[in-house]
């Protein structure tokens, strides 16, 4: 093998640290003022990807490519993730309808048509976005091309010049490690690594990185959707318990409950 | 009395990126049992309250010889179970003051009528009480103890003005208590003291969301008043380490400053108006909602850090900025205090309006968060000094463009050496915890003495410096265990001339002491310092007011003393 091309697809979701709101419509989460960064694991893939450069392992790794579709504040996460070290980035520009955004079949394609155009022979995505849980593209991505793929790895090793990968991931009562070789796909988890902070020198150097626009039409693929969102609903409140003035109280109260 | 907590600079949530972790892990994996993986515990509800941890990932156990010297100024956060020693007997020179009555159990009938509900007294005169009170005449560093044997929850004002007036005409002494997590044993009783607790006024009474006046009572725990405010977009102009547990009335009395004393100035600014309740039982009622009021002597300043010595504090009306919408947070490596400072005055010049924070810690601090917490430090390199830099504004865009204007010319000058930027609201939160993290860090280690002081800007850090060169001198630092102090560090609020010097020890010794006080209190009057900056006077730092006050400031304040306490029932054996 010549060398590692990676292509890391990433996405902007609600920062995890923030309770989403459902919006009034119940059509979707209230995105409008509301702190977003990068999919956590996402940033997983991001890290991986640099410490496979770092390692310095049998293959070299020739080039960091991240991607992201959406609206214009989509710039914000490729910035991060070249500032933690990706190489250069593609902004996938998708205007934003205020729905849930493209399905995951079509950025399956969409991928499938920058691995081919830009040579890539290793695509590290996250298990899946925490704004729509669904899970798929990474697995979606490997059917089109098919290419083997590893889910969920908590490891991820190159073994020869050959391309040789082993990947470690967790299952029920233990841990399973899977081998193969390139070109492959591998969704990434929790327990990979822990990702690194953005340092000064990094972010300002990442200003001077390649960031490319790009529309779906460019890679050849329509925005098809088949599904509708019907409803999107709160879980019931929790009922709010009542206070109890002091010990007696309490006492009374669980007389009160049966629960004494 | 809620869990105890924490000091005016730690709020630790050490655990916080893990829960986070694996609030995503749950969020993605739910109903899958995960036998594996899973170092780390998750962090039990306590987290949110912000109670010092019991156990940390590294924990070295010390053997702490008995105390043996008495420990003003210096607070000794150990987590042993040993008995509390009592404040009496570790200040000898403090004596019972005969004039004080001795509650009878006609007083406490009467304040049972007075007050009415069962939880409204603890009586420990006429039943056995121990258990319940103990908690109300200890403090939660476990380092000031007093002997009451009644404590009184009343519920509002006129409760209030009735005790004391009772207390006053029967010379019975009082202590006002609110959250008790003072680190000065102020609102501890030092003998039998009743204890007035402000608990159980708790009612938040009015909010203006045109003015962002907000009027509570006293007992309203501060981040409950936040939380209030944060659903109408406000924010409250004070913020600190013990926000889950102290009370707003307590944070008047005791004037406290805290982490964004920077941006939203000291509560004399902020504090529009207050009601209180002096000993003979006139309740002062200046619960005013105005801005602008020219009319007479401004009284309610004299309520503003008095540490209830004239009078209780039972409500506050007080000016709350708007919520900002963007804040963003920047941790930097320097070289020496003066690049330290040209980053302080850069971020003055340049972020001006959007600054929140200026924080300072020296590398000492930092290894100490590290050795206690294993966490890994966000910068690669070692440096002497960090700073924590905080944003607050209402664009998150032109925050950005601003900070990141500031950042480029902060490394190009070569000011900063290296640094990072939040990138999210986890790292946002974990950088935070490398300034808020230290105080907890080092009650993990040892024993600290604890310093906080206020120093011209340019001589701020030259205290830690001199600190550890006279310790070093006399052979009391080092490495292994045959030295008392393992470090001296030095970390605080850059952008309020604010030093907070720890001077960390395997032990407390008369020695260690001794080669700090008084020199320490000497150095800073040299420099017209203060010796208490932002945690007051109570019972520790009393006697050593001289060394930033004159005789006649001292002479003036014992006046209005007398004049509003002339029994001198209200906190006594504390503050001047």
């Amino acid at each position: 093998m010549s060398g590692l091309r990676i292509l890391v697809p990433v996405k902007r979701v609600i920062d995890y640290a923030i309770k989403p709101r459902i919006n009034k419509a119940q059509t979707g989460v209230e995105t409008a003022g509301v702190k977003h960064s990068l999919n956590p694991f996402d940033e997983l893939s991001i890290e991986e990807a640099i410490r496979l450069r770092e390692r310095k392992g049998p293959i070299k790794v020739e080039d960091i490519l991240a991607l992201s579709a959406g609206g214009p504040k989509t710039p914000d996460v490729l910035r991060t993730a070249m500032a933690m070290g990706a190489d250069r980035a593609f902004h996938i520009d998708v205007p934003e309808k205020g729905d849930a955004g493209l399905e995951p079949l079509t950025i399956a394609k969409m991928l499938q048509a920058v691995v081919k155009e830009q040579n890539v022979n290793l695509v590290l995505l996250g298990k899946q976005a925490i704004d729509g849980d669904q899970g798929q593209t990474g697995q979606m991505l490997a059917g089109l091309l098919g290419w083997p793929q590893a889910t969920q790895a908590s490891k991820i090793e190159i073994k020869d010049e050959a391309g040789t990968i082993e990947v470690t991931h967790e299952v029920d009562g233990g841990v399973e490690t899977l081998r193969t070789k390139l070109p492959m796909v591998i969704t990434t988890d929790l327990r990979l690594n822990e990702p690194r902070y953005a340092s000064l020198p990094n972010i300002m150097k990442a200003k001077k990185k390649p960031l490319e626009k790009k529309t779906l039409a460019d890679l050849g693929v329509e925005d098809v959707r088949k599904l509708k969102t019907v409803k999107v609903t709160e879980p019931p409140p929790r009922k709010g318990g009542g206070k109890v003035e002091d010990v007696d109280g309490l006492i009374a109260k669980l007389k009160e409950l049966g629960a004494l | 009395m809620g869990p105890r907590i924490y000091s005016h600079d730690t709020p630790v949530q050490f655990y916080s990126e893990i829960k986070k972790r694996q609030e995503v892990s749950t969020k993605t994996e739910r109903g899958r049992s995960r036998v594996l993986g899973i170092i780390r515990t998750p962090p039990p509800a306590w987290r949110r309250a912000r109670v010092p941890r019991p156990s940390l990932a590294i924990r070295t156990v010390q053997s702490i010889t008995p105390l043996t010297v008495r420990t003003f100024s210096a607070s000794s956060t150990r987590s042993d179970s040993r008995q509390i020693k009592f404040t009496s007997d570790a200040y000898p020179n403090l004596k019972r003051d005969p004039k004080f009555a001795e509650i009878s159990a006609e007083d406490v009938t009467y304040f049972k009528e007075l007050l009415g509900s069962q939880s409204a007294v603890i009586d420990g005169v006429t039943t056995d009480a121990k258990d319940d009170i103990e908690p109300f005449n200890s403090d939660w560093m476990r380092k000031y103890r007093g002997h009451t044997r009644l404590v009184l929850k009343p519920k509002n004002a006129e409760e209030v003005s009735k005790v004391l007036k009772y207390c006053n005409d029967h010379k019975l002494a009082v202590v006002p208590q609110g959250g008790n997590t003072g680190l000065v044993g102020g609102s501890v009783p030092v003998f039998d003291e009743i204890v007035v607790n402000t608990s159980r006024m708790n009612q938040i009474h009015s909010f203006d969301a045109a003015t962002g006046v907000l009027v509570a009572d006293a007992g309203v725990i501060l981040e409950a008043a936040d939380q209030y405010l944060a659903e109408r977009g406000y924010l409250f102009p004070l913020d600190l380490g013990a926000k889950g547990s102290c009370q707003i009335g307590g944070n008047v009395s005791t004037n406290a400053g805290g982490l964004r004393l920077l941006r939203y100035g000291s509560l004399h600014g902020s504090v529009l108006g207050l009601q209180a309740v002096l000993p003979d039982g006139t309740i002062v009622d200046a619960l005013s909602t105005l801005r602008k009021n020219n009319t007479g002597y401004d009284l309610k300043q004299l309520f503003i850090g008095a540490e209830g010595t004239i009078g209780l504090v039972t409500a506050v009306s007080i000016q709350c900025p708007p919520r900002p919408k963007a804040v963003n947070v920047a941790y930097f490596g320097l070289e020496s205090f003066d690049q330290v400072q040209k980053a302080f005055l850069a971020a003055k010049g340049q972020l001006s309006e959007i600054l929140s924070a200026f924080e300072l810690m020296d590398g000492g601090s930092q290894k100490m968060v590290i050795e206690a917490t294993g966490n890994k430090h966000p910068l690669e390199g070692e440096y002497p000094f960090y700073c924590l830099v905080e944003t607050s504004g209402s664009n998150a865009e032109h925050d950005m463009a601003k900070l990141e204007s500031f950042l480029e010319s902060v490394m190009s000058d070569g000011i900063v050496a290296d640094g990072v930027l939040a990138q999210d609201e986890t790292q946002f939160q974990a950088l935070w915890r490398w300034r808020e993290g230290i105080t907890e860090s080092l009650s993990h280690l040892g024993g600290t003495y604890k310093y906080d002081v206020s120093i011209p800007l340019s001589d701020l850090y030259l205290l830690v410096e001199d600190c550890k060169a006279r310790l070093t001198e006399k052979g009391l630092v080092g490495d292994d265990e045959s030295f008392p102090v393992r470090a001296v560090v030095g970390y605080g609020h850059m952008g309020d001339s604010n030093l907070h010097l720890n001077v960390a020890v395997r032990q407390y010794s008369k020695e260690v002491e001794k080669a700090i006080e008084p020199w320490v209190y000497e150095w800073i009057q040299k420099r017209h310092g203060s010796i208490s900056a932002e945690h007051g006077l109570g019972v520790a730092k009393r006697e050593f007011i001289g060394y930033s006050q004159n005789e006649t400031m001292v002479k003036l304040m014992k006046q209005l003393k007398n004049l509003y306490d002339p029994n001198g029932i209200m906190n006594p054996y504390k503050y001047i």
